[in-house]
Parts: structure tokens; C-alpha cells; sequence
């Protein structure tokens, strides 16, 4: 009995943790943190290394539930709007932060992280952060962060004898893809595939960059409008002329496969692409040279993505989630993952100060100079050549952009396959836009 | 051409075609020995330096547990389903019931509804039973998907069985036990069989209520799986391996199965 | 099959016994429905314990407005989402992907199907290896599969499809781009082959050794014992196969969800209904389509089941 009563009185009565220490009060008993992420290198890196926080942490367990990212959206959506309370921590995109905030879903955490000033919250990347806040809360940090750039085989270019300059324009390279374009290699590869996060994330900057956006300051749907129209046959047309056979299967990891076996010659796609060209195992390794995403009417057009940690409002376990989340994107761990793994493994794009170890550096001289001008050069708030009434560079901030982005991708995707034609796709497009649109109108 | 060459011709062609079938397995069991460079290659290698990265990978993923989570899953399932869809399928098939009709439409339109649509309800009541992550309530759902087609296929193969045996028990004085168990059932074991092979290799292999019923402790194979995609990075090799380990048991349980329709050859010479 | 004709030889029969024992076999009767009637009980209340209340919570979903990222705004709406379901002109197009792609997954694989039971039903050297090969397919994941044969098989740089093709001298093929349909079928013909390969394989080891023997020695060649005797006894088979192989294909999605994405009219109703529970996160919206899919899957499988397998619904009188 008194056991019982002692172990009741030792958990979550909230009186127990103050901010800023490195273990949190568990009180003796054991406490397992179920972790809801997504399989991608640096959580990867992030499970092997749990053993340390578990040892400087004892009685914590901290189980790594990895998932697909479409599962992960849809076990953990389906977990956190009904309060199930089966993870502690989750993964969220930057699309969802603001939102999942917004409605009470996630822990502030604003507080944790302002009074603890050896975690340096200023240090995470402008840009990232902005995209992450809502109303100046914050309700996650990132543990990755990237923009897009554009990476080309240097050896081919200079076979051919042709300088891509550091600022492109789409013209400039849809001419040299056509150019370099052979039976053999193709040249460029850009994604095609159906999704809101596969076609659309790099179409989304190419029609910002040609003058267009979802949406006006109004929430009325502009996808109807001369600028879409340039830009989506501009994009098929470089595919169809220059780009990869079979389009509409393609998305990262396609384009990543036919660049180091050489079957494409330039490629327009998420920063961290860089850092797999450059591995070891890697046969286009030091072959490549990176610039910025090709722009036409903007200044920039890479686009901005995170992964954060955040801890659902409805874990019985806050603290030592909290805690947890605090050191998974902390600057020692950084340091950890550089020491342990590998310099070139450490997660990039989420803190200025990471572009700032001598060690890192020199592991990705290759690449971070580039991912680090870029991702602090964009601008989530308005990347596009007109004001936008919402925070975020190649989604739309509100709930119903799942929905119509995937919906509009597979219409441009059926589009790319010759299936319809481009007024059909954005005619329907700029319908499911308009509804979705209306519901914040006011 | 004679017999033998015709039949010796027919015994290659056969070969052939079963090769061609298998190779895309056969292909996925190579992939998971090589590294991931080379199992996204251009060039399809047969002779490359073997790795087991792709298996360790896998395992130290804990493959184990989630392996376990199946078995469990997938052998209680097919235990309620054969429990449940014999008897049941004896009564549609062997004895007198009204409706037969009714039933067996009932039974097979609980399969219409696409999981999408149930599964937030299915999820919303195990939540608030608080039966959410838990295998067993996993392996009953599992068994509620699977027992209508079991009841059906069972059904068929009783049907088969000539009503003169039946008969001939009953005018014996056997029971409902022994005119069931004795007599009729051993005829209709490869039906069985092949009923109980196919609710297991589903529940093994479901992977949309695992993923959102289960998140830790109760979490089965199939999400595991799906767990080695990455949205940024090759994947192919790893995914591989995972996959060849999680196919190794459903492999023996088709083995053993396969048994069973050639006993049941050997009972039906007897009829 | 005679079970019918011999109940009625045995109630004529009957006819002429005295009273008491019709009262004892009128009790006996009442006891062996009774006892039919248990043997049936526990799968029913199995099943609506488990299916028809969440079927019925489902119904209940569907007259309500919920979207899950909208948590504060959930009230009843009455018929707004099946307006909705039948106005936003996704529910036509989707019939027919899910009419196209399981009718043609399902004829192909009985017909792959019969081919290998028949072929694996003769004496072969290393049957019992080569049975086993043949059912792995059918063992794989369904992810995990449609992964294998977008990534090693239809691809366009790594496929082996396609590097054959190019050996050949022959043009590579898109396959999402410019099958679509295809792609998917073919991975579904190529899982479920193995499935109805198993049931038509019971079917043919079923059949009874005289009757063979009988047509053997009166000289019946191969052919006409196939067509005469046996492709009639596996009838019940083929029906079963394709039965049982629709119910289960109708659901499937994970071809889709990999290969195609819903695109160039591969968006079959369980498709469909995944966007619209999880991306569209439309709870209202996705449980009305469902109760739409399973109403249409009834009455189709009620006509079907009336006219063209008659068959299926006799029995039970024994």
C-alpha cells in the first residue's frame, strides 16, 4: 500500500520538474518513451544513439517506432486528434507544426526551451523556426532541415564545355538539359511523382518562381491563371524533351539512383541529396557541382522543410519527453552523432551553429556551404513574387492542403502522362482550391 | 515424338514456367545480400561481393519482437477461424438449416466494407476499451476478416463429399461428434488445410489495422517492413532482407500445407 | 450430388409410420436443428459482434461532419456527406477502376492458375520443391511486393523488365506512366496466381480415382478427360476461386498506393476511400463512401450470386 502510494506521489503531479536540468525526476520508477518517427538517416543515427541517453538517464527506456511517411501521418493523426495517447513523441513536418499547435494537439514548449540557455534556442536556423511558430509559440523543434538546390554532374558539363553559373534561371537550364540530353543519360531529372510532397514540392517553387501561387492575399485559388499555366508546360516540357523516362514513377530516390549511375546529368531537389552524392559509396562522388535553385522572377526558389520532435498534449509521460526531445536537437548531440557516426552524418539544416564545427566543415565542404547560403537566404513568408496570407514555402499552411495538393498532383501527374490536358488539370485544380480556399475567407 | 520425350518436354516447359513465376522472389532474396549501390545498380549483378548489412540492419531493428507479435497474431487468428468456420460450415453444408442463403450472403458482405472506412470506428472503439496496442485483440479482428471466406471455402469441399457416407454414419448410429469428426472431416482436411494456410499467410501479412491498432508492444511484422522506406535515401537491399526473414515462416507453413494436399490425394483414392 | 433426392425417398417413406413415431421423430428433427443451429451460432455472433458494430458505428460517422484537423467543428449533418459522395464526381470513375482491375486480376490469375495446377498436378521431378516455389508469391507481403516489382522489375533504370528489354534491342516501357492499369494488374495476377493455383490444385486431387481410371481404360485420351471429366468437376472450384479471390482483391491497395497513386484510373473504391479517411482526413466523408461501397457490393453480389452461381447457394438439406 504505502509502495503504491509512494509510486502515485512520484508521478506527474507536476511539481517535480523544473526547466533546464538534464534528467528529468522519474521518482525511481521506469518510464518508457514511445518515439513515432520516420525512417530517415538521421533518425536513424539517432536510434543507434539512444543507448547514450538511456545511460545518462537510467530508468528510461525510449523505444523507436519507425514508420513509413505516410503511415507515420496517418497512425499518428489518427493518434494524436483522439487523444489515444500511444506516443510520447512524434515526428512532424513543418506543415503540420503550426496547425497540430493551433489546435491544442501539442505541448508548448516554448517555455522549456527559452529558459534553458545552454540548449541556445536563437541558434535554430531563422527561417526553419518562423516556419515552425505559431503566434510565437513553439510547439516542436527540428532535428533536419533542408532547402532545394540544384546539383549537376560536373564532369558531363564540362565535356560538353558548359559553366552553370551559382544563380541559374529555369531558361538557362532548360537549354543545357537539352543540350546534354542523350539516349544514354538524360538531362535532367526532376520529380514527378503524384503527392503533395513528391510533384508538388519542387512545381509549387517553379510556379512561385514564374510569378504564380496557390492562393491570393484573399484565400481566392489562383491556379487558373497564365503563370500556372507557363509554368506546369514549361515543367512538362523540359521533362518531356530532356527529363527521364517514365516521369510519374519518379521522385527522390529514383532521381538519386539515375544520377549515380550517371543516367541523368543535373537534378533539382532536397539539399541533403548532396550529401548521399558525396558519400563513399557513391560512384558520382566529388564529380558533382551544386548551385541554387533556378529562379526566373524571384531571387530564390528553394523550398523549406523540417522534421521536428514535438510530444503530443495526451503522453502520460511529459517530462521526460520533453527531456527527451531537448536532447535529440541539442548542440551535444550534434557533437554526438559527429564523433560517434561520422562528421558527414550529422543532421544538417536545423542549427546555425552546426555549420560553425571545423570538423563538420571540412566533412561536407562539398555541400554545407551551399545548403547553409540557401536555407538562409529563403523566405517562408513570402517566396512567391506576391504577398501570401500563410507562413510556408511549398505547402499551404491550412488543413485542407493534403487534400487538394494530393488531389491536384495527381491531376498534373495524369497531365505529364499525356492522359489530359493542362486546362482540364487546372481547371479542376483551381476548383478544389476555390472550396478548400473559402473556409478562410473571413 | 513418343510418350517419354512428349512427357520429358512438358516436365522442362513446366520447370521453366515455375522459374520465370519465382523470379521476381528470387531476385528479392539476392538483393538482400548486396549492398545498396549495388542492389539499385543499372546493371543487375548475380555475382557480387556478398554483405549481410541488409540483415543486420534488419535485425538490429528488433526484428525479432515484431516477428514474435506475428506469430502470435497470425496463429490465434487461424485458430478462432478454423474453430469457428468448420463447425459452421458443416451446419451450411452437411446439416439442415433454414436460409442458407441469407447466412452465407451475410457472411461474405462483412467483407465489403473497405478497411479505410471501418478502421477510425474499429480504432475509436478499441481506444475507449482501451484494447488499443494489444496483439490478441488484433489476432480476434484478424479472425473476424478471415472467417467468412474460411466458412465458404470449407463449405465448398464438404459439399463434395458424397452424402452416402454421411448416410452410412448416421444409419451406423453415429453422433453429431462422430459423423463429423470421424467420418466427414479427414475427407475434407486438404480444404482445411488450404483454408487454414490462407488465413494464416493473410493475418501474417495484413498491414493497415496492424499499423493503426497496434503502435508498440502488440506491433507486428508488416509495419515493420513498411518501416524501411525512406522517403530519402536507397532502400532496396535492406527492404529486401527484412522481407525474406518475414516471408521464412509463412514459407515453412506453406511447405506443410503443401503436405497436406497430397495426403489428401491419398484418402480420396479410397473413396 | 444426391443429398436432395434421397431426403425425399426417405419422407415418402415416412408417410405410412404411425403417430407416436412421427412425435419422436419430429422431436429428434427439433433436437437436430437445434444442434445445426449451434454449430452455426458462434461464428454469427462472432462475426456481428465484431463487424456490424463498428459497421453500424460507421453508419453513425457518416451523417456527421468531422474532420479531424477541425476537431472543434463536429455536428450532424444528416445526408451532407452522401450529397457529397455522389456529387464530386469521384464515386463513377472509381466503380470502374475497381470493376476493371478486379475482373481482370481475377480472370488472369484462374487462368495462370488453372495452368500451374494442372501442369503441377502430374508426376514432375521435384513436384513438391517446384509447388512450393510457386506459392511464395502469394506468401509475400502485398507492400512488400509491389515495392520489389516497382523497384527491380518495372523500373525504368534498375528494372529488370526494362534491362532485358534494352538486351534485347528492344524499347524500354514506362510502365506507371503509360500502363498504369497494367502495372497494377500484373502484380496482382502475379500474387494471386499462387491462391487460385491452391484451391483448383484441391479441386484436381479431389477428384475420384476411378472415375479417371474408368475413362483411362475406355480409351479416352488426355484432352477429352480434361474437357469431359474434369474442367466440369473443377467448376465448383473456378467458382470458388474467383468468389472468394474478388471479395479479397476488391480490398487491396497497396499496388495501387505504390505503384500509380490512384492516377490514370487505377483509383479503386478502397483507394479512394483511404484519401479520402487520411488525407482528406474526412471521417464523415470516407464512412459515407464506405456505406455507399458496401450497399453497391450487396446488391451486386446478391444478383451475382442469384443468377450465375446458383450453385453455391443449394445445399443444407442433408
Amino acid at each position: 500500500m504505502a509502495i503504491a502510494l509512494a509510486l502515485t506521489a512520484c508521478s506527474g503531479n507536476g511539481t517535480d520538474e523544473e526547466p533546464g536540468i538534464d534528467s528529468p525526476d522519474v521518482g525511481g520508477e521506469s518510464v518508457t518513451l514511445n518515439v513515432a518517427t520516420v525512417n530517415n538517416g538521421q533518425m536513424k543515427d539517432m536510434e543507434s544513439l539512444k543507448g547514450e541517453y538511456e545511460a545518462a538517464n537510467p530508468g528510461v527506456t525510449v523505444n523507436f517506432q519507425v514508420m513509413e511517411e505516410g503511415d507515420l501521418r496517418s497512425a499518428v493523426t489518427a493518434d494524436v486528434a483522439s487523444g489515444a495517447g500511444q506516443y510520447d513523441v512524434i515526428t512532424i513536418g513543418a506543415y503540420e507544426t503550426p496547425q497540430w499547435g493551433a489546435n491544442g494537439w501539442l505541448v508548448d514548449l516554448t517555455e522549456a526551451l527559452a529558459s534553458d540557455g545552454e540548449y541556445d534556442v536563437d541558434d535554430i536556423l531563422p527561417p526553419v523556426r518562423v516556419a515552425i511558430s505559431h503566434e510565437g509559440r513553439q510547439f516542436a523543434v527540428p532535428f533536419y532541415g533542408e532547402s532545394s538546390i540544384l546539383m549537376y554532374n560536373k564532369e558531363v558539363m564540362d565535356a560538353a564545355g558548359i559553366t552553370i553559373p551559382n544563380r541559374p534561371t529555369w531558361q538557362e537550364i532548360a537549354d543545357i538539359a537539352a543540350q546534354v540530353d542523350s539516349p544514354d543519360m538524360s538531362g535532367i531529372c526532376m520529380r514527378g511523382k503524384p503527392g503533395w510532397g513528391d510533384l508538388f514540392a519542387p512545381l509549387t517553387t517553379v510556379v512561385q518562381t514564374f510569378g504564380g501561387n496557390w492562393y491570393d492575399e484573399d484565400w481566392n485559388a489562383t491556379v487558373d491563371t497564365a503563370e500556372w499555366r507557363e509554368a506546369v508546360s514549361f515543367y512538362k516540357t523540359m521533362l518531356d524533351d530532356s527529363g527521364q523516362a517514365d516521369p510519374v514513377s519518379y521522385s527522390f530516390n529514383e532521381c538519386l539512383t539515375a544520377l549515380k549511375e550517371g543516367k541523368a546529368a543535373m537534378w533539382a531537389d532536397a539539399s541533403v541529396a548532396a550529401s548521399m552524392l558525396e558519400a563513399d559509396d557513391s560512384p558520382v562522388q566529388g564529380k558533382m557541382g551544386y548551385a541554387h535553385m533556378p529562379v526566373v522572377e524571384t531571387d530564390e526558389a528553394g523550398w523549406l522543410w523540417s522534421w521536428n520532435l514535438a510530444v503530443p498534449a495526451s503522453t502520460k509521460q511529459q517530462d521526460a519527453a520533453v527531456d527527451f526531445v531537448k536532447w535529440a536537437t541539442s548542440k551535444e548531440y550534434i557533437e554526438l552523432v559527429g564523433t560517434e557516426i561520422g562528421w558527414s552524418n550529422v543532421p544538417p539544416g536545423s542549427r546555425t551553429s552546426t555549420y560553425e564545427i571545423p570538423e563538420y566543415q571540412e566533412a561536407a565542404a562539398a555541400y554545407a556551404p551551399i545548403t547553409l547560403e540557401v536555407m538562409s537566404a529563403v523566405d517562408p513568408t513570402q517566396p512567391g513574387v506576391n504577398p501570401q496570407s500563410w507562413v510556408g514555402i511549398q505547402y499551404v499552411a491550412i488543413p485542407e492542403f493534403q487534400d487538394v495538393g494530393n488531389q491536384c498532383a495527381q491531376l498534373v501527374a495524369d497531365y505529364l502522362a499525356d492522359r489530359t490536358s493542362i486546362d482540364d488539370a487546372l481547371a479542376k485544380c483551381q476548383t478544389l482550391a476555390q472550396t478548400a480556399g473559402e473556409a478562410h475567407q473571413n | 515424338m513418343n510418350a517419354a520425350t512428349k512427357n520429358a518436354l512438358i516436365n522442362i516447359g513446366t520447370w521453366i514456367l515455375v522459374l520465370l513465376f519465382f523470379f521476381p522472389v528470387f531476385w528479392m532474396f539476392v538483393n538482400g545480400f548486396k549492398p545498396e549501390s549495388v542492389a539499385s545498380s543499372i546493371n543487375p549483378r548475380i555475382f557480387f561481393d556478398p554483405s549481410t548489412e541488409g540483415y543486420s540492419l534488419a535485425m538490429a531493428r528488433g526484428m525479432g519482437g515484431y516477428l514474435r507479435n506475428s506469430v502470435i497474431a497470425a496463429s490465434v487468428a487461424t485458430v478462432i477461424v478454423i474453430a469457428l468456420a468448420v463447425p459452421a460450415a458443416y451446419a451450411l453444408a452437411v446439416r439442415k438449416i433454414k436460409s442458407v442463403e441469407n447466412a452465407l450472403t451475410f457472411l461474405i458482405s462483412t467483407r465489403f466494407m473497405p478497411l479505410a472506412a471501418v478502421v477510425l470506428p474499429l480504432f475509436m472503439i478499441l481506444k475507449t476499451l482501451d484494447l488499443l496496442d494489444n496483439v490478441v485483440m488484433l489476432a480476434i479482428v484478424y479472425g473476424a476478416v478471415n472467417l467468412p471466406v474460411a466458412v465458404w471455402m470449407i463449405r465448398s469441399f464438404l459439399l463434395e463429399v458424397p452424402f452416402e457416407i454421411v448416410e452410412a454414419a448416421r444409419v451406423d448410429g453415429a453422433g453429431l461428434y462422430r459423423e463429423m469428426v470421424r467420418v466427414v472431416l479427414p475427407l475434407v482436411m486438404p480444404g482445411i488445410a488450404a483454408a487454414a494456410l490462407i488465413c494464416f499467410i493473410f493475418s501474417w501479412n495484413e498491414y493497415f489495422l496492424a499499423l493503426l491498432l497496434t503502435s508498440a508492444g502488440g506491433r507486428t511484422t508488416p509495419p515493420f517492413l513498411g518501416s524501411f522506406v525512406d522517403g530519402r535515401g536507397q532502400f532496396l537491399a535492406v527492404l529486401s532482407a527484412a522481407a525474406t526473414v518475414a516471408a521464412l515462416p509463412v514459407i515453412i507453413a506453406g511447405w506443410v500445407a503443401q503436405k497436406q494436399l497430397v495426403r489428401g490425394l491419398s484418402l480420396g483414392a479410397i473413396k | 450430388m444426391n443429398g436432395v433426392g434421397s431426403v425425399a425417398t426417405m419422407v415418402a417413406v415416412e408417410d405410412d409410420v404411425s403417430v407416436s413415431q412421427q412425435k419422436t421423430r419430429h422431436r429428434a428433427q427439433i433436437k437436430r436443428v437445434r444442434t445445426n443451429r449451434r454449430l452455426l451460432l458462434p461464428a454469427i455472433v462472432f462475426l456481428i459482434l465484431l463487424t456490424q458494430i463498428p459497421f453500424l458505428v460507421t453508419i453513425g460517422f457518416s451523417t456527421i461532419r468531422w474532420n479531424l484537423l477541425y476537431p472543434n467543428d463536429v455536428g450532424f449533418t444528416g445526408f451532407d456527406n452522401y450529397a457529397s459522395v455522389f456529387s464530386s464526381g469521384d464515386l463513377w470513375p472509381s466503380i470502374i477502376a475497381t470493376v476493371l482491375i478486379t475482373s481482370l486480376s481475377v480472370v488472369l490469375s484462374v487462368l495462370f492458375g488453372l495452368l500451374f495446377a494442372i501442369l503441377l498436378d502430374r508426376k514432375l521431378p521435384g513436384r513438391a520443391i517446384a509447388r512450393t516455389l510457386m506459392i511464395t508469391p502469394f506468401l509475400l507481403m502485398p507492400a512488400a511486393a509491389a515495392l520489389i516489382w516497382k523497384y527491380s522489375m518495372f523500373d525504368t533504370n534498375i528494372g529488370i523488365i526494362n534491362w532485358a528489354l534494352r538486351m534485347l534491342g528492344l524499347d524500354q516501357v514506362s510502365w506507371s506512366t503509360n500502363y498504369p492499369l497494367w502495372t497494377v494488374v500484373i502484380v496482382l495476377t502475379w500474387q494471386f496466381t499462387p491462391f487460385m493455383m491452391l484451391i483448383l490444385l484441391a479441386g484436381l486431387q479431389g477428384q475420384p480415382g476411378e472415375v479417371l481410371e474408368a475413362a483411362k481404360v475406355d480409351g479416352a485420351g488426355t484432352w477429352r478427360t480434361f474437357t469431359w471429366i474434369t474442367l466440369p468437376h473443377l467448376r465448383v472450384y473456378v467458382e470458388i476461386g474467383v468468389l472468394l479471390g474478388t471479395v479479397i482483391i476488391l480490398q487491396v491497395f497497396d499496388p495501387i498506393a505504390i505503384l500509380t497513386k490512384g492516377t490514370g484510373g487505377t483509383k479503386t473504391l478502397a483507394y479512394l476511400l483511404y484519401e479520402r479517411a487520411f488525407i482528406g482526413l474526412d471521417v464523415g466523408q470516407a464512412a459515407a463512401y464506405g456505406v455507399v461501397t458496401v450497399i453497391l457490393m450487396i446488391v451486386i453480389a446478391t444478383i451475382t450470386l442469384k443468377t450465375l452461381f446458383k450453385v453455391f447457394m443449394a445445399g443444407g438439406n442433408r
